[in-house]
C-alpha cells in the first residue's frame, strides 16, 4: 500500500474531467471517440482502486473493469463504423456539420 | 347396419366435397349423377336401419366419437337411432334422393348447375345430422347447417335482387328462431348438466315447472322460426325465389319439418312442462288458419303452396300440442310425399312454360302435360284429405286426437282450416290445368317434362297414393301408431277410443273437404258466385288477404324501423366518441411531439452537453443529500 487511495481517485478524477472536455470540445469524431475511451478508463482506474483498497470485504469492483472493456470495445467498432458511413455519406468527421438529424 | 349408420350422412358429405372441389372445372353435369347416386346410396343405407330397427331395436346409440369433454360434461358426435329418427332418416333420403333426380331435369339448363348440386348435397348432409343427432348441441350443428344451405339455394340466382333480398330475409328470421333455440339449449345444460336426449329425460323430474316452461317456450320459439310458424313464418313465401326442387326439398319436405321434429324429440319435457304444449297447440292451430286463408287468394302457384306448407306445418304443431305426437310425424311424413310433389309438379308447370309463375296466365294445361296433371290431382286430393290418399289417414289423425283429447276449439279450427285448404287446392288445381288457355302463346309453346323430372313425379305420387293406407291402418293402431309407440311411451294417449267415435269424426273432415271441392268447383268452373265478383263484395277483406294481413309491412314499420334507429344511434356512438376518442389521443401525441421536436437539435456536441449536464444535477442532487442539505 505505497500509493495511498486518494491518489489514485485523483488521478481518475483529472483523466474523467479531460475526457469530458474533450468530448465537448473537439469537433473531429474520432477525438471525440478517443475522449469516450479516457472517461471509460479513469472510471476502471477508480473501480480497481476500490476494489484493491477494500479487497478483504467485496472485490467485484475488479470484475466491472472486465465488463467495461467489453463495452468499450464494442462501443469503439460501433462507432468507428458509424464514423465510416456517415464519411461516405458527406466527406467529412466534423460533427458540427452533421446535422441532418435535426427535428 | 344400424352400427354403419354414419354412412347415411357419409354420401352425401362426399358428394358435396367432389362436386364443390371438382364440379366447376371438370365435372359439369355429371355432378348431377355423383350427387343423385350417393343420396340413393344413403336412402339404401337407411332403409337397411329402418328394417333393423322395425326388427326389436328400440334405440341404439352409435358414437363417432368425443367431441367435447370438460369435467363431467360430454357431448359426442353420436347418432342416436330409435324408431322416431330412423322414419325421419326414411323419409329424408328417400324424398331426397327423388328429388335430386328430378332436378338433374329441372336444372339442365342453368349455368350454375355444379353449384346447385353442391349445396343440396350439403343441405341433404345437415338435415341427417340434424335428424340423427343424440345431443342438443350436435343437433343444434345440423340445424344451423341447413339454415345455412337454405340461405345459399334460396339465393342461388342472386344475380337478381329477389332471391338475395329473399335468402337474407330468411337467414335473419332463423337466427331470430335459433336465438330461442341457443336459449333453450344453454337453460337445459345448467338445470340438467347434459345436453344428452336421454340423460335429459330421465331426470325430468329434478326440474321446476319454470326451469321446463323456459326450456320448452324458448326450444319452440327456434321451432317456429325453423318451421315458419307464427309469428316468425313470413321467410318462406318469400323463399320461393329459389329453384322450385328446392322448394320442394327444403321449404317443403325437409327441413321446415325440423322444428316439428325438435318439439317431437323434446316431447318428454313438453309433457312436463305444463301450459307450454297448449301454447305449442294454439300457435299451430292460429298458424294454420291464418295461412290458409291467405292461400285462397295468391296468384303465383308457388307461393299458393308455400302458404299451404305453413298451414300444414300448423296441423303438425296443432297435433303436437293435443298430445298426439304420433299424428304429427305421421302427417310428417304424408305431407313430405305430397306437398314435394306439388312443388315439383308446380315446377314441371313452370319448367313447360318456360318459368311462367303466374296461374291466372295458365289454364287447359292437362292436355299438354298428362303426368304432371295426374300426378299433381293425386297430391291434390290427399292434401284436402280424400280417403283413400295419404293425406286423408294423417290429417285425420290429427283432427281425432285433438277432438278425443278434449281440445274441441283447436278440432273446430283443424277442420274450417280443412274447408280452406280443399277449396284453395281447387281452386290452384283447376286455374292451371282446366279451363280454356288464358295465355295462348304460353299454351302454344309449353310441353310435357323429360322422363327424369316424371318418374320422380310418379314415384311420389304412388307414394302419396298408398303410404296412408299401408302405415295408417286402421287409424290408432296402424303400423305407425304400434311403431313409434315406443318413443313416446307413457304419454297420455293410452286409450284408444270406439270405432263409431273414429268413423264419425273421419266423415266430418272428409265432409269438410269435399265442401271445400264443391265450393272451389262451383266458383271456378260455374262462376257461381262469380270469383271476381266475390273479391268486389268482399273489399276489404279481400285487400287483407291479398295483402297477406299487412304483416310484412307491419314488420317493417314496427320492428326494422326501430333497429334501424337503434343501430343508427350506436352507428353514431362509435363514430363520434369510440373513434372520437382514438383520433383526439392521436392528435394530442402529434401536438406534444411538435412542441418538443425543437429540442432534436441534430448537433452532437448539444446531446453530449445535455447529457453532462444531466450527470451534473444527479451529482448535485446526490451530494446535497450527502451533506444534509435535503432531509432524506
Amino acid at each position: 500500500m505505497a500509493v495511498p487511495l486518494g491518489a489514485f481517485i485523483a488521478v481518475s478524477a483529472v483523466l474523467f474531467f479531460i475526457g469530458t472536455a474533450g468530448v465537448l470540445v473537439r469537433r473531429n469524431a474520432v477525438v471525440i471517440l478517443m475522449s469516450v475511451e479516457l472517461m471509460l478508463n479513469a472510471t476502471n482506474l477508480a473501480l480497481v482502486a476500490f476494489s484493491r483498497r477494500y479487497a478483504s470485504i467485496d472485490e467485484r469492483g475488479s470484475v466491472f473493469v472486465v465488463f467495461i472493456f467489453v463495452v468499450a470495445a464494442a462501443e469503439v467498432a460501433v462507432g468507428l463504423a458509424i464514423i465510416l458511413s456517415a464519411y461516405r455519406n458527406k466527406p467529412t468527421v466534423d460533427v458540427d456539420e452533421i446535422r441532418q438529424l435535426r427535428g | 347396419m344400424i352400427q354403419n349408420v354414419w354412412l347415411i350422412p357419409a354420401f352425401p358429405l362426399a358428394a358435396f366435397l367432389i362436386d364443390g372441389l371438382l364440379g366447376r372445372r371438370w365435372l359439369h353435369k355429371w355432378t348431377g349423377v355423383i350427387a343423385s347416386f350417393a343420396v340413393g346410396l344413403s336412402a339404401v343405407v337407411a332403409i337397411g336401419v329402418f328394417l333393423e330397427v322395425l326388427g326389436g331395436q328400440e334405440h341404439t346409440t352409435v358414437t363417432l366419437y368425443q367431441w367435447i369433454g370438460v369435467g363431467d360434461f360430454h357431448i359426442n358426435v353420436a347418432a342416436f337411432v330409435d324408431p322416431l329418427s330412423s322414419v325421419m332418416l326414411l323419409v329424408v333420403t328417400v324424398v331426397s334422393f327423388l328429388i335430386f333426380v328430378y332436378s338433374n331435369g329441372y336444372m339442365e339448363h342453368d349455368h350454375g348447375f355444379h353449384r346447385f348440386f353442391t349445396w343440396l348435397s350439403l343441405f341433404v348432409f345437415a338435415m341427417l345430422i340434424l335428424v340423427m343427432a343424440d345431443n342438443y348441441l350436435l343437433m343444434f350443428v345440423g340445424w344451423e347447417g341447413v339454415g345455412l344451405c337454405s340461405y345459399l339455394l334460396i339465393g342461388f340466382w342472386f344475380e337478381r335482387p329477389e332471391p338475395y333480398v329473399a335468402a337474407k330475409k330468411a337467414f335473419v328470421m332463423n337466427r331470430i328462431g335459433d336465438w330461442g333455440y341457443t336459449i333453450g339449449m344453454i337453460t337445459t345444460f345448467l338445470v340438467f348438466g347434459s345436453m344428452q336426449f336421454t340423460d335429459v329425460f330421465e331426470h325430468v323430474t329434478i326440474a321446476t315447472q319454470a326451469n321446463l316452461t323456459l326450456i320448452c317456450l324458448a326450444f319452440f320459439f327456434g321451432a317456429t322460426g325453423k318451421s315458419a310458424q307464427l309469428p316468425l313464418y313470413s321467410w318462406l313465401p318469400d323463399a320461393m325465389e329459389g329453384p322450385t326442387p328446392v322448394s320442394a326439398l327444403i321449404h317443403a319436405a325437409t327441413m321446415v319439418t325440423g322444428g316439428v321434429y325438435l318439439v317431437a324429440r323434446s316431447m318428454p319435457l313438453f309433457e312436463a312442462a305444463g301450459p307450454s304444449l297448449a301454447v305449442v297447440g294454439t300457435v299451430g292451430a292460429v298458424t294454420a288458419i291464418f295461412a290458409a286463408t291467405i292461400a285462397l287468394v295468391q296468384f303465383d302457384i308457388k307461393r299458393v303452396m308455400a302458404y299451404s306448407t305453413v298451414s300444414q306445418l300448423g296441423y303438425m304443431f296443432l297435433a303436437l300440442g293435443v298430445g298426439a305426437p304420433v299424428a304429427a310425424i305421421f302427417h310428417l311424413a304424408t305431407h313430405a310425399f305430397f306437398k314435394a310433389l306439388l312443388f315439383l309438379g308446380s315446377g314441371s308447370v313452370i319448367h313447360g312454360l318456360g318459368g311462367e309463375q303466374d296461374m291466372r296466365k295458365m289454364g287447359g294445361l292437362r292436355r299438354k302435360m298428362p303426368v304432371t296433371f295426374w300426378t299433381m290431382l293425386i297430391a291434390g286430393l290427399a292434401l284436402a284429405a280424400l280417403p283413400p290418399l295419404a293425406g286423408f289417414w294423417s290429417k285425420d289423425a290429427i283432427l281425432a286426437s285433438a277432438f278425443v283429447n278434449g281440445h274441441l276449439v283447436l278440432w273446430a279450427v283443424g277442420i274450417v282450416t280443412a274447408v280452406l285448404t280443399a277449396f284453395y287446392v281447387t281452386r290452384a288445381l283447376w286455374m292451371t290445368f282446366y279451363g280454356e288457355p288464358r295465355d295462348h302463346h304460353l299454351y302454344d309453346h309449353a310441353h310435357e317434362s323429360p322422363a327424369v323430372m316424371t318418374l320422380p313425379l310418379i314415384a311420389l305420387g304412388v307414394g302419396t297414393a298408398v303410404l296412408g293406407v299401408v302405415v295408417g291402418f286402421p287409424p290408432e293402431q296402424g303400423f305407425i301408431d304400434t311403431f313409434l309407440h315406443p318413443v313416446f311411451a307413457g304419454e297420455g294417449a293410452g286409450h284408444v277410443p270406439e270405432i263409431a267415435t273414429l268413423v264419425t269424426l273421419a266423415a266430418v273432415s272428409v265432409a269438410a273437404g269435399i265442401v271445400g271441392i264443391l265450393v272451389g268447383y262451383s266458383m271456378y268452373v260455374r262462376h257461381r258466385p262469380d270469383p271476381a265478383a266475390v273479391s268486389r263484395a268482399a273489399g276489404p277483406l279481400y285487400r287483407l288477404l291479398v295483402n297477406k294481413y299487412f304483416i310484412d309491412e307491419l314488420y317493417d314499420r314496427r320492428i326494422v324501423e326501430a333497429f334501424r334507429a337503434a343501430f343508427g344511434a350506436m352507428w353514431a356512438f362509435d363514430v363520434h366518441v369510440i373513434d372520437g376518442l382514438a383520433n383526439r389521443l392521436g392528435w394530442l401525441a402529434a401536438r406534444s411531439g411538435g412542441a418538443l421536436r425543437g429540442a432534436q437539435t441534430g448537433v452532437v456536441g448539444n446531446y453530449a452537453l445535455t447529457i453532462v449536464g444531466g450527470l451534473l444535477v444527479i451529482l448535485a442532487a446526490y451530494g446535497s443529500y450527502a451533506v444534509g442539505i435535503f432531509p432524506r
